[in-house]
């Protein structure tokens, strides 16, 4: 062979030639300018959604959840599924801002603040499904660790739904406090190119009066390390202990080991599908191309294969654990889920979670937007089976064959679930429109190591 | 003897920093440095020492723990000991399985607010706050050295400015300080 291809020059992160100066006009361009005819349109069908889902809630509310399908048989189903596929997709916004800066890897600065943004996002929907679910959501306060009027009794901390009580609210708030912390240098930056008093005023309110002296920064890099150091656990516990909502209980296919490490694993997988969802439109609408490049996909792509791969392993692994184990029960749940009457379900499942991931091993497709795209959504569709698979097929045909029975969603389950994903866009787009969406301060402290030189070396 | 500040504009954080350097080793006292994005290897020249937020961190932690097992231990064990699922209620320690998510978490939870909080504290941010950046630049591509020649009384304010000129700065402002 004649061409010698030069050993791995790593790719730029940064496209163009561009100074520190055009960073900042870069990223607050979206902030400044006026809102295009693609973001009002978005924007309106989103808020639509999510107007019909606060309908629904409200109906549910006052109603009552016999509105929705469950029954005695089936007594969890499209609302815990939807807090479960909510709570995984918050994850890869942490994995991205805490886990890849333990890691030192430089790529994730493109995209942390929009990830992180979706996780806090997709908290706020995962969190309204379990106080929805409790019926009367005006006592929701009872899961706190309060004393009461009806005599000292307490909350039961040998619980993992009051685990998850303490996991969720603390994910949310340092998720919050993370990304806000981040965020005062950046609308620093936005605040001081303001001509306008009133745009300057909202903006040196946001950004707490930040100035940028040298202790100041100080500071800044410490609690940025510590709180990574901090999230990396939060977020493996979030989930892990999410998954022991099953794995405790003695439901034939939930009660076993491998919950905690296959749950932590489909979250990443899953929210790393919804950031490519997310960042493939945002990077064209705010003409962010230059910042968040096919490089930065095609890792995101390398991660997916990483954590589908694991979650492929597990599935096979349930399979083969419930056949060794010798429990007629465990067996039967899996024989059900592949051909019982949801084997839909199941075999979309496998389809959208273990093959299509597996098209990434090709670098045309891993490199392609619009694979990539088509790709991502089928994965957000097979992790929402994925947990709809888990929930409702273990359930459905319990113990007792004469409960035995079905689930069908009403439209109130539909609608809420909707409306779901009307709230997560609505907030999304109106975030894309009013912060930073790049954390530019810390962009530019890369800007030199990573961008695009003029003269390119020769080799 | 007049009190100025004198702010020496760069358009590059590398520049600034050996510019800080001859400064220092001339004996000038820097008094702060405006950027926007953190300067690495600035600090110990212009002389701040390293923050002690991770410490108060590690207590926050503690504190968080301590919290926990208290809570745990006076809720479920001494003030009201219920045994749900046979799960022991005699003791706190053969208990404490369960008890471990909890704890976890009231740990995170509180060396997480109470560093963030302790650091805006320290570091004077609240909304509304007047920032007190020189110059708006210095948030977008300018790097700014403040020195007060009350600091610097062995120094000239010629030799300072000369200085600055020679080591790069592309700017140079000179205000009058109030009187404090």
């Amino acid at each position: 062979m004649e061409h010698h291809s030069s050993v791995t020059v790593r790719q730029p992160l940064i496209l163009g030639d561009k100074s520190y100066h055009q960073i900042s006009e870069d990223i607050s361009r979206p902030v400044e300018g006026k809102a295009n005819n693609l973001f009002k349109i978005l924007f309106t069908i989103s808020s639509l959604l999510a107007l019909w889902g606060v309908g629904c809630f409200a109906y549910t509310i006052g109603t009552g959840i016999g509105v929705w399908g469950l029954n005695k048989t089936v007594g969890w189903a499209w609302d815990i599924t939807n807090f479960v596929w909510w709570v995984g997709i918050g994850h890869a916004g942490t994995l991205i801002s805490a886990i890849l800066l333990l890691f030192r890897q430089r790529w994730r600065m493109s995209i942390n603040r929009s990830a992180e943004a979706m996780t806090i996002f997709a908290v706020i929907c995962a969190a309204l499904f379990p106080v929805m679910h409790m019926g009367r959501v005006w006592v929701a306060y009872w899961v706190l660790p309060l004393p009461n009027q009806f005599g000292s009794l307490w909350v039961n901390f040998n619980s993992p739904l009051l685990w998850d009580v303490f996991a969720i609210s603390t994910y949310f708030t340092v998720s919050l406090v993370f990304w806000y912390t981040g965020l005062i240098p950046d609308f620093a930056t936005i605040r001081d190119r303001q001509m306008k008093p009133r745009m300057k005023k909202i903006y040196n309110i946001l950004s707490f009066g930040w100035s940028g002296s040298a202790k100041q920064w100080s500071r800044f890099e410490e609690v940025s390390l510590v709180l990574a150091g901090l999230s990396t656990p939060l977020v493996l516990s979030v989930h892990t202990i999410v998954s022991m909502d099953f794995a405790t209980s003695v439901i034939p296919g939930w009660h076993t080991t491998i919950f905690p490490p296959y749950f932590v694993a489909g979250a990443i997988f899953s929210g790393f599908a919804m950031v490519l969802t997310l960042l493939i439109i945002m990077r064209k609408v705010l003409n962010l191309e230059d910042y968040i490049t096919i490089s930065h996909v095609e890792n995101m792509n390398k991660v997916i294969i990483l954590t589908g791969s694991i979650v492929g392993v597990a599935y096979l692994t349930e399979l083969f654990v419930s056949w060794y184990s010798g429990v007629e029960y465990e067996q039967y749940a899996f024989l059900n889920r592949a051909t019982g009457p949801y084997w839909w379900s199941y075999w979309s499942m496998m389809t959208c979670n273990v093959i299509t991931p597996q098209l990434f091993w090709f670098k045309k497709i891993r490199k392609s937007l619009i694979a990539t795209f088509i790709i991502s959504i089928f994965v957000n569709i097979g992790m929402w089976f994925e947990r709809f698979v888990i929930i409702v097929t273990s359930l459905h045909r319990d113990y007792l064959p004469s409960s035995w029975t079905m689930f069908h969603p009403t439209f109130i389950d539909v609608g809420i679930f909707i409306g779901t994903i009307g709230i997560f866009f609505t907030l999304f787009l109106l975030f894309a429109r009013t912060f930073p969406v790049i954390a530019l301060s810390e962009l530019k402290t890369i800007l030199k190591s990573t961008k695009e030189s003029p003269n390119p070396p020769q080799h | 003897m007049s009190n100025k500040v004198i702010y020496g504009i760069f358009d590059d954080e590398e520049v600034l920093l050996s510019s800080a350097k001859s400064l220092r080793s001339k004996g000038v006292r820097i008094n702060d440095v405006f950027s926007p994005f953190p300067i690495h290897g600035l600090d110990p020249v212009i002389g701040i020492k390293p923050t002690r937020l991770s410490n108060a961190a590690f207590f926050y932690g503690l504190f968080g723990t301590a919290s926990a097992v208290w809570m745990t231990w006076y809720m479920l064990i001494s003030d009201w000991p219920m045994n749900i699922g046979g799960k022991p209620n005699s003791s706190w320690i053969l208990n404490m399985p369960a008890f471990i998510p909890v704890t976890f978490e009231l740990t995170v939870f509180c060396a997480a607010h109470g560093m963030v909080l302790s650091y805006l504290l320290v570091n004077k941010l609240y909304p509304g706050r007047k920032p007190h950046n020189p110059d708006v630049r210095s948030t977008d591509d300018k790097f700014i050295m403040e020195i007060q020649t009350s600091q610097n009384r062995k120094h000239s304010e010629e030799d300072i400015l000369s200085t600055l000129k020679s080591t790069g700065a592309v700017e140079i402002n000179q205000k009058e300080m109030n009187k404090a």
